[in-house]
């Protein structure tokens, strides 16, 4: 078994009156790809900001090797995270060397510049440049390459590939990968694309309404979705972007803060029960779980 | 309404804060000029002027500060703004009212002919960016270079001195009354043309830079685009989508750069020795007539934020988005 | 660089030379009164004479300097300021941003000139660098409210985010990353801030609230309205010091046009 890196307890995160995030947890190990899996607001992104404490929950624990770490500066040379648009998160008036020099220089590491470049398979003479020299995919890369420079345990990688060409993504998608191994990260991959966890992640979570809805390892829950959300998701793919306009409802219904299920006003499965009690998590099978009243009964 | 009950509030305490600055300078600030001017007309200020003056200056130092600020405000709540030492014995409040109108007239009429002139040629300019209009901005430049009161004398010196065309300075004739005559109403038509011109002229610049350029930014948005695929009119393009939204940010402009425009004006009825409260303040300046002086200040900030709450109706008007939040 | 920023940069360095060497290359002391008084422009005097038979030529150029100090002070202390409340406001947003955005429309709406005129009236001595501390003091409020804009707008931008999460601190986020990129606007708002105190300063000089013992191009408005020279037909008098400032004023705004069309692509010229 791998050993935990972080650990997510009950996070909640609301903003105004809208639950941006509800109770979630989720456990990202060593060695290992966890994938979040929900369409635009489902809260997947807060997430991110939550565990990279770029912003603080409203309640909920986080814990690093086991422990709450107060300095944040310590829980920032062990928790990095890479942004979704390479185009935006990057200075424009900063070369690529200052911006790979600083994390170095903050988190006192020894490696060089070019060495980062090198693992990121970019030339030694990219430090020179800036970012608008850059193509997107370059960009992400020298993005991954700031964040592994703190030689950190996690990787939070925010939707790394949707806005890259699909020609270069699969490319970016193998380098993560291969640092994982080499460098023994936590990964957690954000995306909006099912199909893309499958072949990416270890362990797939799949997130409705500020709720994690199902989880369990990414075969099984690709392959034998069991929440009726996870299956609109798959149904709708390979075209993920279609996905998103199919099941598109009014932001209002998404962000209600109902007593019953968050689903229940698109779920084609609705029982009476779904408006007025919150489902509980059943296990379908193997580890794999889901939050649904369907698999009640057949548990009892 | 939210819109206009924080803009009210705002309000309210930028007129507070005027207020208070103009209790607190004589007090911080070296010196006491206006003891030396009690000191000066000696036995001919009677015990009731002198208690204002004392109040207002905070000349009684027995009192403490707070108990001065609250004398200070019960002076002003009755309209006790001190005696005027320019126009000795007149009281302040009553040199002020005399000469508001006047400013309120020619600052208040040239400022919204200046506005609307130049939104409507900012307007055509930026319609027709890359034309020949674009020349115009190198001289609208210059224009708005030149410091108010120096055009004014410019145009003493041309149109008074070289050909006399029109009256130099004052209001109004010499040896007429005011009334509502014919004859009177024409010679302030008259005395109004050089400085009303004047002001036009160098403030309408700023507005047609300001607005160009939002009207370049706009005419660049999806919507126009969209609305020029439709096939509409050039000319209804150019004022319901692209003017319509280039106006709002000039119209919080025009709200927020009325205190400089109107400082502008000032000097100009300074130069024409027009009878309004910049040539009032130009006379205290020369008599350290500071009551005088501090009344202008407060009298000029109160129009200018009223003025203000009249530019962030006209803009609640035309923006949907501020109407809606109520 | 195009033309009308290389011209307005050509007459602001011609100026500052002046400002340097005006009181040297002076034909005569523009203080001292000579045998032609009141006499137009000749070879002897290039600008013509005053009432008293002074120099305007030598007055002009003697004056450059104090006009272009208070610029440069002004500039100076009332963009550290509009800094200093601008970008502050713009990054903490909440209730600073409250407080400080309000500081800043209040200064913004309070008519600047008659409060100046009040307090270098009152001041025992209006001397050059206190009237620029003063003008700066009501000159930094439109900077800010431009610059709090900008710096919201940078602030929700991921690379903001991303150089937290590498762990840089809250100051080198504003001095390193945000500011930088509003050198732009930093440097459109000194400029306009420039002009704002040159006008100023040239108008105290002109009502007649500033120390006449100093020579700028306001003083001799002062001197040529106080004795009535338009009345005398001396065109002389006041043509060439207001001149000045309107080339002065018009060389800033065209270098701010510059900067406005670097930083606003939209606003270049087409070329078709």
């Amino acid at each position: 078994m791998n050993e935990v890196a972080l650990e997510a307890k009950g996070l909640v995160k609301t903003y105004k009156r809208v639950r941006a995030v509800q109770d979630v947890s989720l456990v990202l190990r060593r060695g290992r790809v966890t994938a979040l899996v929900g369409e635009s607001g489902s809260g997947k992104s807060t997430v991110a900001k939550l565990l990279a404490r770029l912003v603080d929950p409203t309640s909920g624990e986080i814990l690093l090797d086991g422990q709450k770490v107060r300095r944040v500066r310590e829980y920032r040379r062990k928790v990095q995270m890479v942004f979704q648009d390479p185009f935006a998160s990057l200075n424009p008036i900063h070369t690529i060397r200052y911006h790979l020099a600083r994390p170095l220089k903050i988190h006192k590491r020894p490696e060089t510049v070019e060495q980062l470049l090198e693992r990121v398979n970019l030339p030694a003479d990219f430090a020179s440049r800036y970012p608008h020299e850059l193509s997107g995919g370059q960009r992400q890369r020298v993005a991954i390459a700031r964040a592994l420079a703190a030689h950190p345990e996690v990787l939070l990688a925010d939707e790394p590939v949707s806005m890259l060409d699909v020609s270069i993504r699969l490319g970016v998608l193998n380098l993560l990968l291969d640092l994982k191994e080499r460098l023994k990260l936590a990964v957690l991959y954000i995306t909006h694309d099912i199909a893309s966890a499958r072949y990416f992640a270890d362990e797939t979570f799949v997130m409705y309404g500020g709720q994690i809805v199902e989880g369990g390892d990414s075969e099984s829950v690709t392959q034998q979705p069991a929440h009726p959300y996870t299956q609109l998701l798959i149904e709708s793919a390979p075209d993920p972007e279609r996905a998103v306009v199919a099941l598109d409802a009014p932001v209002e219904e998404v962000a209600a803060v109902s007593a019953g299920c968050q689903f229940a006003a698109r779920c084609p499965k609705v029982q009476e029960r779904c408006w007025t009690d919150a489902p509980p998590r059943s296990d379908v099978g193997d580890g794999h779980w889901a939050a649904c009243w369907l698999y009640v009964e057949a548990a009892a | 309404m939210t819109f206009l009950l924080r803009r009210g509030l705002f309000y309210l305490i930028t007129l507070w804060a005027a207020i208070t600055a103009n209790f607190l300078l004589p007090r911080l600030l070296p010196g006491d000029p206006v003891q030396a001017m009690i000191t000066k007309l000696g036995g001919r200020l009677n015990s009731d002027a002198m208690a204002s003056l004392y109040i207002l200056f905070g000349l009684d130092e027995k009192k403490s500060i707070w108990e001065q600020y609250v004398d200070y405000w019960g002076a002003l709540a009755r309209g006790d703004l001190g005696l005027s030492f320019t126009f000795f014995p007149t009281p302040v409040a009553d040199v002020l009212s005399q000469s508001l109108p006047w400013t309120l007239g020619l600052v208040g009429v040239t400022t919204i002919i200046a506005f609307l002139l130049g939104t409507l040629l900012g307007v055509y300019a930026g319609w027709k960016r890359g034309s020949w209009m674009d020349n115009l901005i190198p001289v609208t430049t210059f224009l708005s270079s030149i410091p108010y009161f120096w055009l004014g004398l410019i145009a003493i010196s041309v149109f008074s001195v070289t050909f006399p065309l029109l009256p130099a300075s004052g209001g109004y004739a010499a040896g007429l009354v005011p009334e509502w005559s014919g004859e009177f109403i024409g010679s302030v038509l008259e005395h109004a043309v050089l400085p009303g011109i004047t002001i036009v002229v160098s403030s309408v610049a700023g507005w047609i830079l300001g607005m160009r350029n939002m009207m370049v930014t706009v005419t660049a948005e999806d919507y126009v685009l969209v609305a020029r695929a439709k096939g509409l009119s050039q000319k209804r393009i150019m004022f319901a989508y692209a003017a319509r939204n280039a106006v709002l940010p000039s119209i919080s402009g025009f709200a927020l750069s009325l205190g400089f425009i109107v400082g502008g004006a000032l000097l100009v009825e300074m130069v024409f020795s027009y009878p309004g409260l910049g040539y009032v303040l130009f006379q205290g300046i020369g008599a350290k007539d500071y009551p005088l002086m501090q009344g202008v200040f407060l009298v000029i900030t109160l129009a200018v934020l009223v003025a203000n709450l009249l530019a962030d109706i006209g803009y609640l008007l035309l923006d949907p988005r501020t109407r809606r939040e109520g | 660089m195009n033309f009308k920023t290389k011209l307005g940069l050509g007459i602001l360095a011609f100026f500052t030379l002046i400002a340097v060497i005006g009181s040297w290359i002076a034909p005569y002391d523009p203080s001292a009164m000579g045998d032609d008084l009141l006499s137009p422009p000749s070879g002897a005097h290039w600008f013509g004479t005053t009432m008293t038979g002074q120099d305007i030529f030598s007055q002009v150029l003697v004056g450059t300097r104090g006009v272009m100090v208070v610029g440069l002070v002004c500039g100076v202390l009332a963009t550290f300021l509009s800094i200093l409340v601008g970008v502050t406001a713009g990054f903490l947003g909440g209730a600073a941003d409250e407080a400080l955005s309000m500081l800043s429309n209040v200064f913004l709406v309070i008519p600047a000139l008659p409060l100046i005129i009040i307090v270098a009236s009152m001041l025992p001595s209006a001397d050059t660098v206190l009237i620029a501390a003063v003008i700066s003091l009501t000159a930094w409020a439109w900077g800010a409210r431009v610059l709090r804009a900008q710096t919201m707008s940078l602030r929700r931008r991921d690379f903001v985010e991303a150089a937290r999460a590498s762990g840089e601190s809250t100051w080198r986020i504003i001095v390193f990353e945000v500011l930088p990129n509003l050198m732009a606007v930093i440097a459109s708002g000194f400029v306009g801030t420039v002009i704002f105190a040159v006008m100023l300063q040239i108008t105290l000089s002109f009502v007649g609230v500033v120390s006449l013992s100093t020579w700028n191009w306001g003083t001799i408005l002062f001197w040529a309205q106080s004795n009535q020279a338009l009345g005398q037909g001396a065109w002389w008098w006041f043509v060439p010091a207001g001149l000045c400032i309107a080339l002065l004023g018009t060389a800033l705004a065209l270098i701010n046009f510059g900067i406005d069309e670097y930083a606003n692509p939209r606003l270049r010229k087409v070329r078709a």
